[in-house]
């Protein structure tokens, strides 16, 4: 009975939309003994917030969205996304979890037998999305990253940028709650790299919650995001508006 | 499972199998040698045992009276064979009969006349014993001639007990060679597919970050091992259909001596038993194949 008035209060929250559609509570990850890729991490990251996520090679940014995916387990600590406590899903309910979530990576990870077109349409087949679904949502997509003259090309045939735009079309086709973006423009030169992120940031308008991993210092400071920082595994900032912080460089020395 | 889900698999199973032809066609080798042999094996079967068959219910044993054996002897001698658990059923030829026949069959008619009524087999009445199961012939022979009454006992055919351990021969070594080849048919089967998930693997991997379910991974790796089946039976089973009827001819026109004996099941009789067995061996193996590599390989979430 004592809980009662917790739970209501839970309940209320959520329906104001103020309950994050992340959280980590104490979350750990070794994948050795004694290594940790991840120290007691807690976070909240509330519905269509753009969040950057930053700090040096092998402090866990990687290990933290793979987190998220399901890809691995946590060693200690909870995690919630979507209202759903990860833990707790069963394999077989991992598939349909992840449909909530889009993925987009460094190394774009396109299909290099298929077009442009089937590697977004690839996204819905998957899923198995009827067949109206498909000839509606993927040219839209396709129109939305401006690559609608490409979708018959293959992925050889295009820039790094564009391949970028395609797999954020795949992650996008399926109506994801939030996207997640492991160094989405680490492979771009400067030009490219602001066009993925003028991108990003309309995905987010649109009401995705984003959540961006980069090395992109001068994108970090412009972009005037929240920018939580990682530091051999332990969260050692976590600010509104931030940038690329001197400490947060000093520090990671 | 959806049509479209169901049709992707299909396809994209069919693309498998082009993708990695060399071993598709090694696979779909190595079942059709299997199943040629079981076909052939089942040729041999069903045909000795339909020729055993024929030969049980014509080969029987004649017993003979002793001389002026009184009536309900006889049919007291009748009960007791006919209690035998080996016999089929008793039929009694009386001397009228016997006589009729052997007339029919042995003598010319000219010097048939010459008989006129009389009957010189008077004490040549019989009774002929049909047997449910050849191989025990010989000792029924022996329990008769133990019994009182008896004068002889006439076993025409001795060499269908000898066709009936052949039989069991012939099925035993089929057995064995058939589970040697099912076991490389299934191996070869599980390479192929297992090579065709590596060369997927990135595919694979994107899947299930997109959120594909197991079943839909899954799906088009096992039709790729269920077609290989199905084609590896199909196949020797069209050639095996086009070539039965000349063999059995041919060996019929070569043993002609035998050609009473030799009398061959019809075509269709052996293939609709036949052509769903080999199916459901062929899918089967494809089937167990295919689902234990996925097992194997695409367990890891
Ligand atoms: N599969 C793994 N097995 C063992 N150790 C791992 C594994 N993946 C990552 N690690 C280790 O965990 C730590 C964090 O790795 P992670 O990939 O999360 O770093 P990161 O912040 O993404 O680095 P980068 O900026 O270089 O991509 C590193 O020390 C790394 O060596
Ligand atoms: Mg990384």
């Amino acid at each position: 009975m004592r809980d009662r008035p917790e739970t209501e209060r839970k309940k209320q929250r959520n329906l104001k939309g103020e309950m994050p559609v992340i959280a980590l509570e104490h979350v750990s990850k070794s994948y050795q003994a004694g290594i940790s890729a991840l120290r007691d991490v807690s976070l909240r990251i509330r519905k269509g917030e753009f969040v950057f996520i930053i700090g040096n090679s092998g402090s866990g940014k990687s290990t933290l969205l793979k987190l998220l995916l399901k890809e691995i387990e946590p060693t200690e600590g909870k995690i919630f996304v979507n209202g759903k406590i990860l833990s707790r899903l069963h394999r077989r309910q991992v598939a349909k979890y992840r449909r909530g979530l889009g993925m987009v990576f460094q190394d774009f990870r396109l299909l290099k037998d298929r077009t442009v077109f089937e590697n977004v349409a690839f996204a819905q087949r998957v899923i198995e999305a009827p067949a109206a679904s498909i000839r509606r949502q993927v040219p839209a997509m396709l129109a939305m990253v401006g690559l609608t003259d490409k979708q018959k090309s293959f992925p050889r045939e295009l820039s790094g940028g564009e391949q970028q735009r395609v797999a954020l079309a795949r992650a996008l086709v399926n109506n994801p709650v939030i996207l997640l973006a492991d160094e989405p423009t680490g492979n771009l030169d400067p030009r490219n790299s602001w066009e993925i992120m003028e991108l990003l940031e309309e995905v987010n308008r649109r009401g995705t919650t984003v959540v961006v991993v980069t090395h992109n210092q001068e994108i970090v400071d412009m972009m005037q995001k929240r920018v939580i920082t990682l530091n051999k595994g332990i969260l050692i900032s976590d600010e509104q508006k931030g940038g690329y912080s001197y400490e947060n460089q000093n520090l990671s020395l | 499972m959806k049509i479209k889900t169901f049709l992707y698999s299909f396809k994209e199973g069919l693309k498998s199998i082009y993708r990695n032809r060399l071993f598709s066609l090694a696979s779909v080798g190595t079942i059709t040698a299997c199943l040629f042999l079981f076909g052939i094996f089942y040729f041999i079967l069903s045909n000795f045992q339909y020729i055993i068959k024929t030969a049980e219910t014509s080969v029987g044993i004649t017993v003979f009276f002793e001389e002026g054996l009184a009536e309900e002897k006889k049919q007291e001698l009748g009960t007791l064979i006919s209690a035998r658990p080996e016999v089929d059923r008793i039929h009694y030829l009386s001397p009228e009969e016997t006589w009729q026949s052997y007339k029919e069959k042995h003598l010319k008619p000219e010097l048939v006349e010459t008989f006129g009524e009389d009957n010189p087999l008077e004490n040549s009445d019989s009774y002929e014993v049909y047997l449910n199961d050849v191989s025990r012939q010989r000792t029924l022979v022996n329990y008769i001639k133990t019994l009182e009454g008896i004068r002889l006992v006439n076993s025409s055919d001795i060499t269908a007990s000898g066709l009936a351990s052949f039989n069991s021969l012939v099925g035993y070594i089929s057995a064995a060679i058939l589970v040697i080849l099912l076991a490389v048919s299934v191996f070869l089967i599980s390479t192929t597919v297992a090579m065709g998930i590596s060369v997927r693997k990135e595919e694979i991997a994107i899947m299930r970050l997109i959120g594909a379910t197991d079943y839909f991974i899954r799906g088009p790796f096992i039709v790729e091992g269920i077609l290989i089946g199905a084609v590896g039976a199909l196949l020797p089973m069209g050639v095996l259909y086009l070539i039965y009827g000349r063999v059995t001819e041919a060996i019929t026109s070569r043993f002609n001596t035998l050609a009473n004996v030799l009398t061959f099941l019809d075509i269709h009789t052996v293939f609709a038993r036949l052509l769903p067995l080999s199916i459901g061996i062929g899918i089967g193996i494809g089937l167990v194949g295919s689902y234990l590599t996925v097992r194997k390989h695409l367990h890891v979430v």
